[in-house]
C-alpha cells in the first residue's frame, strides 16, 4: 500500500536523479570515444581508447598541476585549521580587552562583498613580487573568518571545569588548544578542513590573476586556460578528459565522505 | 591573590599572542586593500607607470560605460531566472526526499555532485551538451522530433541556458538546506490539518511552504551573493558572447583590469558593482522580512 502510494515520489526522484548523474557518466565515457562518436547519446563506442588522455598528458603539465593543486590547498587547510582554532580560542576562552572588538571586526569583513578587495589584493600581489610564487596562492587564503567563527562557537561549549584542570596541572593555553581541544574538535575540524579545502581546490579566479607561468598553475586553472585557449578548441575529447581529470580527486573523496561534505556546505550555508 | 593576577596578566597576553594571526592578516589582507581601494578609484593607473590624480573622472567614465550597465543588466537576468527556479527545483526535490522513502541517503548524494564538482568541470561538460550541430540536448530534441535550439549562440537564449546550468549546478546544496528546514516542521500540525480535511496541496501551501521562511530567505541570498560573483561559467562557456549577452559584471570587471590593464577604474567598478550587490541584499532582506 504504502510502496504503491510513494511511486510517483520515486518516479520523480529517479528521472531527477538522472539528470544530475547522466552528464557525469556520457562525460566519463565521452573521453575514451574517438572524436567521430562523441556526439552520439549513447554511451559505447566500438574504438575505445585512452589517446584522449594520452593527447592531454602530451598537451599540458597537468600531473605537475595536480601536485600544485594539492599542495597549495594542502598547505591553504592546514593553516586555517592551525590559525583557526587558535584565533577561536583566544576569542571564546581567553579574557583580554579588544576582543569583542576583534570579534565584530571579523563578523563585520565577512558582509564586505570580494568584489571590492580583488583588484587591491591582485596590486599587493604584484608589489610584494608574488606573482608567479605559490606565496600569492597561499598566503592570501591562510586566514579564514568563517572558520574562526566554526571554532570559537565550538570551543564556548567546552566545559571550563576540562580547562581549569589542565591549568592547574601546569599546561599553557597552547597545550591546552592543541592537546585537550584539538583532540575534541573532530567535528568542527572535518568541517572547517573540508570547506578550506573546498575552496582552494575549486578556485579559478584568483589563479587567473596571479600566475603566469604553466608549471606553477593550479588544476582548475590550467584546464580553463587549456579549454578556452588554442590548445585544444576543435578537440572535445581531449577538453572532457582534462575536465575528467580535474573531477576525478574530488569525486572519489566524496563518494567516501559524502554525509561529511553534505554537512559541512549546509553548515556553510546555515550559518551565513 | 598575586599569582591570579600574574595569571590574568599572563592570559591576556596570551590571548594577544593567539588572535595576532588574525591581526596581522586584517591588516595585511582586509583593511589594506579596502583603503587602497578608496585611494585607486580617484587615480588612473596601469600598474607600471606612477599613478595620475583623476579625481571623480572614473565614476563619470562608469556612468557613461554603457557596457557596464548592460554587464550589470546581464546578470541581474541571470539572477531573475536562476533564483526562482533554483527555489522551485530544490523544493520539489526536497519535498520529494522528505517523504517516508528508502534510498533518501543515495539520491541526496546524487543531487549533491554537482555542488562539489569544480564549475570549470560542470561548464565544459555542459558547453558539450549546449552545443548547436552536434550537442548532446540537441540530438536528444532531433530524435523527438523537435527542432534544434541555439542554446549558447543566440543572444536570447545564452544567459538563461547559463542559468539553467547553475541551477544543475548549485540545486543540490539548497535540496539540503529545505530539506533541514522541511524536518524541522512540527509533525503534529499536518496531523491537525488531516483531522480537518486538508489536501496535500493545501498542506503545502497552508503549512510547509509558511514554516519554510526563513530558509527560503537564506536560499534567496546566498543564491543572490553567489549569482553576483558569476565568471567562471560565461569565461569558459562564451567568453562573454554572442553580442556581450553573457558578459557577466565580474567578467567586465576582469576585462577592464588584466586585460586592458585599467586599475584604477576596474577598482571603481568593483567599488560600485559591490555597492549593488550590498544594496540588492539588504532590500531583499526587507522584503522578505516583512512578509
Amino acid at each position: 500500500m504504502r510502496g504503491l502510494k510513494n511511486l510517483p515520489t520515486y518516479l520523480a526522484l529517479t528521472v531527477g536523479g538522472m539528470i544530475f548523474a547522466y552528464p557525469f557518466v556520457w562525460m566519463l565515457f565521452a573521453t575514451f570515444k574517438p572524436e567521430m562518436d562523441i556526439t552520439n547519446i549513447g554511451l559505447w563506442s566500438a574504438n575505445m581508447s585512452l589517446d584522449n588522455y594520452r593527447n592531454v598528458f602530451e598537451k599540458i603539465p597537468i600531473g605537475r598541476a595536480l601536485l600544485n593543486s594539492l599542495f597549495v590547498s594542502g598547505c591553504v587547510t592546514a593553516c586555517v585549521l592551525f590559525w583557526g582554532s587558535m584565533v577561536g580560542y583566544a576569542l571564546a576562552r581567553l579574557n583580554f580587552p579588544g576582543r569583542e572588538l576583534i570579534f565584530a571586526v571579523i563578523l563585520f569583513t565577512m558582509v564586505i562583498p570580494f568584489q571590492i578587495t580583488l583588484i587591491p589584493m591582485y596590486i599587493l600581489m604584484v608589489k610584494f613580487g608574488w606573482v608567479d610564487t605559490y606565496l600569492s596562492l597561499i598566503v592570501p587564503g591562510m586566514i579564514n573568518s568563517f572558520g574562526i567563527l566554526l571554532f570559537r562557537q565550538f570551543f564556548r561549549d567546552v566545559p571550563q571545569d576540562l580547562i581549569d584542570a589542565a591549568r592547574i596541572d601546569g599546561c599553557t593555553e597552547f597545550q591546552i588548544l592543541f592537546r585537550i581541544m584539538w583532540p575534541l574538535s573532530r567535528p568542527v575540524l572535518i568541517t572547517v578542513g573540508i570547506l578550506a579545502f573546498m575552496g582552494s581546490w575549486n578556485d579559478v579566479l584568483w589563479p587567473l590573476l596571479v600566475i603566469r607561468l604553466e608549471k606553477l598553475m593550479t588544476m582548475p586553472q590550467l584546464v580553463t586556460l587549456f579549454a578556452i585557449g588554442g590548445q585544444a578548441e576543435a578537440m572535445i575529447g581531449v577538453q572532457l578528459a582534462a575536465a575528467t581529470m580535474l573531477a576525478a580527486p574530488i569525486i572519489i573523496v566524496y563518494s567516501f565522505f559524502q554525509r561529511y561534505f553534505i554537512e559541512s556546505m549546509a553548515t556553510s550555508g546555515l550559518k551565513n | 591573590m598575586r599569582s591570579l593576577l600574574a595569571r590574568m596578566k599572563g592570559e591576556r597576553f596570551t590571548g594577544y599572542v593567539m588572535s595576532s594571526p588574525y591581526i596581522i592578516y586584517f591588516c595585511i589582507f582586509i583593511a589594506f586593500p579596502i583603503g587602497f581601494s578608496f585611494l585607486l578609484i580617484f587615480h588612473k593607473w596601469n600598474i607600471i607607470t606612477p599613478m595620475e590624480w583623476v579625481g571623480l573622472r572614473n565614476f563619470l567614465r562608469l556612468f557613461q560605460d554603457v557596457q557596464f550597465f548592460r554587464s550589470i543588466l546581464n546578470t541581474l537576468i541571470f539572477l531573475v531566472i536562476h533564483i526562482p527556479l533554483q527555489i522551485a527545483v530544490a523544493l520539489l526535490l526536497a519535498v520529494g526526499l522528505n517523504q517516508q522513502i528508502r534510498f533518501r541517503g543515495f539520491f541526496r548524494s546524487l543531487y549533491f555532485m554537482p555542488v562539489i564538482v569544480s564549475g570549470v568541470v560542470i561548464t565544459i561538460m555542459w558547453r558539450q551538451l549546449f552545443g548547436y550541430e552536434t550537442g548532446l540536448l540537441n540530438m536528444m530534441l532531433l530524435k523527438l522530433g523537435l527542432g534544434k535550439v541555439p542554446w549558447i549562440n543566440h543572444p536570447a537564449y545564452a544567459m538563461p541556458s547559463i542559468a539553467v546550468m547553475a541551477t544543475w549546478k548549485n540545486v543540490g546544496l539548497y535540496v539540503v538546506l529545505f530539506l533541514v528546514g522541511l524536518q524541522n516542521v512540527p509533525r503534529f500540525l499536518y496531523e491537525a490539518a488531516e483531522i480537518d480535511g486538508a489536501g496535500p496541496l493545501q498542506k503545502f501551501f497552508r503549512i510547509t511552504l509558511p514554516a519554510l521562511n526563513n530558509t527560503m530567505v537564506l536560499v534567496m541570498i546566498l543564491s543572490t551573493i553567489g549569482g553576483f560573483s558569476l565568471f567562471i561559467e560565461p569565461f569558459v562557456m562564451t567568453g562573454g558572447g554572442p553580442m556581450s549577452s553573457t558578459l557577466s559584471a565580474m567578467l567586465y570587471i576582469y576585462n577592464q583590469a588584466f586585460y586592458f590593464g585599467h586599475m584604477g577604474y576596474s577598482a571603481t567598478l568593483g567599488f560600485f558593482f559591490a555597492a549593488i550587490v550590498l544594496l540588492v541584499v539588504l532590500i531583499q532582506k526587507k522584503i522578505v522580512e516583512r512578509d
